[in-house]
């Protein structure tokens, strides 16, 4: 092992890691038992209702009956011809998209306007980061009475344009999906700055400077030299934001609680209301194809997550 | 900082524009939100029916935080958050750094395997609706301690996947000099391996008080209706009569149950954001 030393940090990782499994006083001095408590509490919180979930989306478990019986595929036919599983998975997917575009493209803006490190700058980037601290539920009643009819955003736009605003922001069955999308954004959008700002700062001056001295602009030098290097940042804040966003709950649910006319009822919304109702095994047919929804979309990014655990 | 060196010995208009703007956005874009939230919490009921920008004629901020406070049920919801989200933490810091040490330090096959159900978990949605039923069977339905389970499941995933990077990072010739002096594998974990995870331990810890605090969606199944905790306590008055439309009581409510965090980040900021960007890009 102490051959190994002087040895890069990621190549000897590699070796040290492998020479000690092979070791037999590994075994002894890393005992397995470490394992035990956290994969007792993983097995039991986790895994366990995940395989739940693939029995008792088979069942009629509902609270009308005591008996829990197999009925098979019932659920998943009953949910697929009422339109109320497709309907739902695309609004979340929607949603997801959505949310994952704003909240980037906000972040970015963020990140490249308070790049320099100044005091306002500073203070600017710290008031951004309170939406992210904030509890989400709390977030969504506060835009909730901002975007009522008679709420503020339409007396700010009223008196703007000196005519009376009445929008239904939150009632519209076509855009308030977008709307919540961008609530979500605005909490998070701090969250994804900072990340932004730390992937600036990797970003050496030489590169900057280089590009500069050969004619290129503000805008050449963002397009072709530092977004394509802000790569990672991107990764990174693409995949937890529609992660995030596709187990959404707490904002829609205080701005909308699903609606109008369900428009904005996501897969989490619907399993929190059907569970509600007492339709348990409704509720848990949708938590499996969301399990399923993002396992599918998932394995990409475990393997991104993987790649970079080490910086992480 | 790239800006200024290209563009020496003139004032760039952008100097001057930039900040403006900055301060603007901040404005526009979060001082609209919080102004209305404070403006609103202290009015009394009959102004706060509406919302808006409108600064109170009398400010009743402190009675309505009295009023939240003992009509709302307040200080239990508060007992019952940190009773979850404590031992959660504590949980979840002390088994995840113990197995990441092991997923660390050790590799085969079969810990491999481990490693990825293991840190699944990061992305894979919990089963909220079967925890409930699995809950019923252990006899832990409403209880702080089926809670505490939940939240552990859910975040061990996130600490191990942390931890174990960083277990890695650390040398094991610092542990071979204690296993010299005849030191047991609890003993080093304990005394070497422990003080040497602090950076990231806080850096989860941020985060997972971050989740747990603000959790309503896992707490509602789990146990809504049995234990209060603070976001429980605000959907459950804001969505049944007590405060439908009183939304200084709901704004007030929303501040108080900000604060805790808030003053946290207030005090510790430059760590706080330091330890959440620190390599999440490199």
């Amino acid at each position: 092992m102490t051959a190994t030393l002087d040895r890069p940090r990621d190549a000897t990782r590699a070796l040290v890691t492998r020479s000690f499994a092979t070791d037999r006083r590994a075994r002894k001095d890393h005992p397995l038992w470490f394992l035990v408590p956290a994969l007792v509490v993983l097995v039991v919180f986790f895994f366990i209702p995940t395989l739940f979930n693939f029995i008792y989306a088979f069942t009629n478990w509902s609270s009308f009956k005591t008996e829990i019986d197999f009925i098979g595929a019932g659920n998943f036919v009953d949910l697929f011809s009422s339109g109320a599983l497709l309907t739902r998975l695309w609004i979340t997917i929607v949603y997801a998209v959505l949310v994952a575009v704003f909240q980037n493209l906000f972040g970015l803006i963020l990140a490249l306007l308070l790049e320099r490190d100044t005091r306002v700058n500073r203070a600017v980037r710290v008031a951004f980061f309170i939406p992210v601290i904030m509890s989400a539920l709390a977030v969504g009643y506060v835009f909730q009475a901002l975007l009522k009819p008679d709420g503020a955003l339409n007396g700010i736009l009223g008196f703007l344009l000196g005519r009376e605003v009445d929008i239904a922001w939150l009632g519209s069955t076509t855009w308030t999906i977008v709307v919540v999308a961008l609530i979500h954004a605005w909490k998070w959008m701090g969250l994804s700055m900072l990340i932004y700002l730390a992937g600036l700062k990797t970003i050496s001056d030489d590169v900057v400077e280089a590009a500069r001295l050969d004619g290129a602009g503000w805008w050449t030098t963002l397009r072709t030299i530092r977004f394509p290097l802000l790569a990672p940042a991107v990764t990174f804040n693409v995949a937890t934001a529609l992660l995030g966003s596709m187990n959404g709950f707490d904002i829609v649910q205080a701005t909308t609680a699903g609606g109008p006319g369900g428009t904005t009822e996501l897969v989490n919304i619907f399993i929190f209301r059907t569970f509600g109702q007492g339709l348990f095994a409704q509720a848990t047919t949708m938590s499996l194809v969301l399990f399923l929804m993002v396992m599918i979309l998932a394995f990409p990014v475990i393997r991104i997550l993987r790649k970079r655990e080490d910086v992480l | 900082m790239s800006t200024s060196t290209s563009e020496r010995g003139r004032i760039r208009p952008v100097r001057v524009v930039q900040p403006i703007v900055a301060v603007l956005a901040a404005v526009v874009l979060l001082g609209v939100p919080f102004w209305i939230v404070v403006m609103t919490a202290a009015k009394d009921q009959a102004s706060a029916l509406r919302p808006d920008l409108r600064v109170p004629q009398e400010w009743h901020l402190l009675d309505n935080f009295a009023t939240v406070i003992t009509d709302g049920r307040m200080l239990a919801a508060l007992g019952g958050s940190l009773l979850v989200m404590v031992p959660s933490v504590l949980g979840v810091l002390i088994l995840g750094s113990m197995a990441a040490w092991i997923l660390g330090r050790r590799s085969s096959r079969w810990l491999a395997v481990v490693y990825a159900l293991a840190i699944s978990g990061i992305v894979l949605p919990p089963a909220v609706v079967t925890i409930v039923l699995l809950l019923r069977q252990l006899g832990l339905a409403g209880t702080a301690v089926g809670m505490i389970g939940v939240y552990m499941g859910m975040y061990l995933s996130t600490v191990i996947f942390f931890v174990t990077g960083f277990v890695r990072t650390i040398p094991v010739e610092l542990e071979e000099a204690a296993r010299v002096d005849g030191a047991s594998p609890v003993r080093v974990f304990a005394k070497i391996i422990l003080p040497l995870l602090m950076p990231v331990l806080a850096t989860a810890t941020i985060l997972i008080c971050l989740y747990i605090w603000n959790d309503v969606f896992y707490a509602l199944f789990v146990v809504g209706g049995r234990l209060d905790t603070l976001p429980l306590n605000l959907f459950q008055v804001a969505s049944a009569g007590l405060y439908l439309q009183n939304w200084h009581l709901i704004f007030a409510y929303i501040i108080l149950m900000s604060l805790p965090l808030l003053i946290t980040f207030m005090i510790a900021q430059r760590k706080i954001i330091s330890g959440i960007t620190s390599g999440a890009v490199k």
